[in-house]
């Protein structure tokens, strides 16, 4: 790759807290992402929606650094994530170098991946002990704290199978939290869950972006939740950003003729 | 003498050595799979003495080793009025021991059969005898016929055990020609790649095309 | 029965049993090889060299595939030939080390292999370092999967120890030749030594299953993943 358009890092008055700066991703033949762009401003909460497979999850994993990319650069805080800077010229990010940016963004996954053999309590404990090096005492504040927050300081010393779908997402909501992160992922967080415990997790959400100062990035397929908590709507068509706006224009108006088809057709089925 | 020269001068040898370790191979698998198919279907049978009878069988012959079995068969057999020859003693001893094992893939391949399709079976009024015959065993069949590839292997293995009672095979054919040469590495090492062209080379792709075959005549494949 | 004899059976039985303690020093001593061994061989399939995983992954396809007995064989008489010579101990427990640690190798691979992506997953968003996400997070949750093929191969390692005798190991089933050998007298410690092998291999199998039960209860860890 030459990698010479590329800044070695971002500086000015108005740098995003995330940019994608032409990122490309294939599996094998096929191109999930194709040369995308995208700014996300800190605090900033940003909707992905779309059918499936035009790689919104591709997005979150590539930040999180889950994948590697093939082309392109991800920013993190003005910071080069997937590359660092190395005798002037932007190398591909060493495992020492990934860890640290890794350590500003969180992630909730769509199948909640608790640790199944740990409590709540040590689910959400385990990598602020281990990563962060706070003591157990911190850390056991921290959580619960933060247990707190998602309402399920009470179930702490549960273990995840003998919690409903619902609560196992808060408390990896809480988990992703205690590492104090400056943007935070959420992948089709309430797809795995029955439809009347939907709303206990859109609940935390909506409590974390008006209680605190985070960066966002969710990909949902809850279409009024999107509307009235996200400030920006992207819709992901074929590995591009097809149509982005405010959520009032890209809901009431949208633009491509592919968007209004989506919406039509998700919203039919509502 | 180069490998190549010790391989001219044996290769005649080794060859002898293989036909009996693929004639064991061959009549153990054959003993294998009846009392694979006997001793697991009794040990399911819901008449308790029956069942036992199968219980037994397997435990005594997985709960034991093999070589004592043969030794058992060849010498101790005798004593009772039963005389085998050193060839027959060797396959039966490789083939009741390895059917102990083939029971218990028998019995898991029957149970992994769902139970709807007992229920449907039933339901449209099989007797017991076809409802396991046309319906559950085919299905059973294809669920293990991959640990059967496995357990063919291990038979396979097992009749290198038979050079211990004399009977003239690839393993026995191997400490021959060790004990002439002293070229051991390349005796063994000659016989081991024997060994693995057979696994790999016969049984193996044997067993997936075996498997293909099923899956395509129960049409799933 | 035909022929048994009782004085016969009391006058051999202190000299197996002894030999019974080698023959269980020598499948534990080789279950330890195999188990240390075993371990090496998955985690170096899951290197990212590709000719270290290749090589291992065929070498132990080429173990798998070949008579133990003639590896037990190929070690002893090999290392004379090139200046090295090891006891019949030493080779015994090379041969069948080696041989079970491939086996187990695969056993390791399948635990590992049983713990969901998303577990590896949450480890790197976590940003757990890699020891530590196998310590805590995957070994854990892989036990279950290994414990039965862990005691399978126990107990198989144990009845393969016979073998051991061909290069003159002095284990139980040596003790038996040994005695026919010298008395003519094959029913006696013929039917004893399949004795011992059943007294000590159908208590240890049943021991296993309730281990693994016991392990399974004590982690709590039947269904514990989310719906799919
Ligand atoms: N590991 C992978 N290997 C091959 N193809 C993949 C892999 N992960 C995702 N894909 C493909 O990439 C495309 C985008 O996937 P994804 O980002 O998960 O879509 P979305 O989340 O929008 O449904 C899909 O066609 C999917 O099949
Ligand atoms: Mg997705």
């Amino acid at each position: 790759m030459s990698n010479e358009s590329f800044p070695l890092k971002l500086e000015g008055g108005d740098v995003p807290m995330v940019r994608f700066d032409r990122v490309t991703k294939q599996y094998g033949d096929l191109t999930v992402l194709d040369s995308l762009d995208l700014d996300v401003k800190a605090n900033e909460m940003v909707a992905i929606i779309g059918p499936s497979g035009s790689g919104k999850t591709t997005v979150l994993r590539m930040l999180m650094g889950l994948e590697l990319i093939d082309e392109g650069v991800i920013y993190v805080d003005g910071q080069p994530m997937t590359h660092m800077e190395k005798n002037g010229r932007l190398v591909r990010a060493g495992q020492k170098y990934l860890r640290r940016m890794r350590s500003s963004i969180g992630m909730v996954f769509q199948q909640f991946n608790l640790f199944p053999h740990m409590t709540a309590l040590q689910n959400c404990m385990e990598a602020p002990v281990q990563v962060l090096g706070l003591s157990r005492k911190e850390a056991r504040e921290r959580s619960l704290e933060l247990l707190k927050l998602v309402g399920l300081d009470d179930k702490m010393d549960q273990y995840p199978a003998r919690l409903s779908g619902g609560q196992q997402q808060r408390v990896a909501i809480a988990r992703a939290l205690a590492m104090r992160p400056k943007i935070m992922l959420f992948d089709e967080v309430t797809s795995a869950l029955d439809p009347e415990i939907v709303g206990e997790v859109t609940q935390v959400i909506r409590k974390l972006h008006d209680e605190h100062s985070l960066t966002m990035l969710m990909v949902t397929h809850q279409m009024g939740f999107a509307r009235d908590i996200s400030d920006r709507v992207c819709f992901f068509y074929e590995g591009k950003i097809a149509e982005q706006g405010s959520p009032e224009q890209l809901f009431d108006n949208p633009r491509n003729e592919r968007t209004a088809m989506f919406l039509s057709a998700v919203l039919e089925a509502d | 003498m180069s490998y190549l020269e010790f391989l001219y001068k044996y290769a005649p040898s080794f060859l002898n050595g293989a036909v009996v370790t693929l004639e064991q191979t061959a009549l153990g698998t054959l003993l294998a799979v009846i009392v694979a198919l006997i001793m697991g279907f009794m040990k399911m049978s819901s008449f308790i003495p029956v069942r036992w009878v199968g219980i037994v069988y397997i435990e005594i012959f997985r709960g034991t080793s093999l070589l004592v079995q043969m030794y058992w068969i060849f010498f101790v057999l005798p004593l009772f009025g039963i005389t085998l020859g050193k060839f027959e003693a060797g396959f039966l001893a490789v083939g009741l021991n390895l059917g102990a094992y083939g029971a218990e893939l028998v019995r898991g391949g029957v149970q992994s059969v769902p139970r709807s399709q007992y229920e449907a079976a039933t339901a449209l009024g099989m007797h017991p005898f076809t409802r396991m015959r046309r319906v559950i065993f085919p299905q059973a069949l294809l669920n293990m016929l991959p640990p059967w590839g496995n357990l063919l292997i291990e038979l396979l293995k097992a009749t290198a055990l038979v050079a211990l009672i004399s009977v003239a095979d690839l393993m026995f054919v191997s400490k021959q020609i060790n004990m002439s040469t002293f070229l051991s590495a390349q005796a063994f090492g000659t016989a081991l790649i024997i060994y693995y062209i057979i696994a790999r080379g016969i049984i193996t792709p044997g067993m997936r095309g075996l498997e293909c075959k099923l899956a395509k005549k129960l049409s799933i494949g | 029965m035909f022929d048994w004899r009782w004085d016969f059976t009391i006058e051999i039985l202190p000299r197996l049993l002894e030999a019974t303690g080698n023959t269980l020093i020598a499948a534990g001593l080789g279950y330890l090889i195999a188990l240390v061994l075993g371990l090496v061989f998955a985690l170096a399939q899951r290197t990212p060299y590709r000719l270290l995983t290749f090589a291992v992954r065929e070498s132990i396809e080429f173990i798998r595939s070949t008579p133990l007995v003639l590896q037990i064989f190929f070690v002893f008489y090999v290392g004379p030939q090139f200046g090295i010579r090891l006891s019949p101990w030493t080779s015994g427990m090379i041969a069948i080390g080696l041989h079970y640690a491939s086996y187990l190798s695969e056993v390791y691979r399948a635990g590992l292999d049983s713990v969901p992506k998303g577990q590896w997953e949450a480890c790197t968003a976590l940003n757990l370092s890699v020891r530590r996400t196998y310590t805590k997070i995957v070994i854990p949750q892989a036990i279950p999967t290994v414990i039965p093929g862990f005691g399978n191969y126990l107990v198989g390692i144990f009845k393969d120890t016979p073998m051991l005798s061909v290069i003159g190991v002095t284990e139980l089933f040596h003790a038996a030749t040994s005695i026919g050998a010298e008395t003519y007298r094959f029913l006696e410690p013929f039917t004893l030594v399949g004795a011992i092998f059943l007294a000590i291999s159908l208590p240890a199998a049943m021991l296993i299953r309730r281990f693994e039960d016991w392990i399974r209860a004590s982690l709590g860890m039947t269904k514990l993943h989310a719906k799919d």
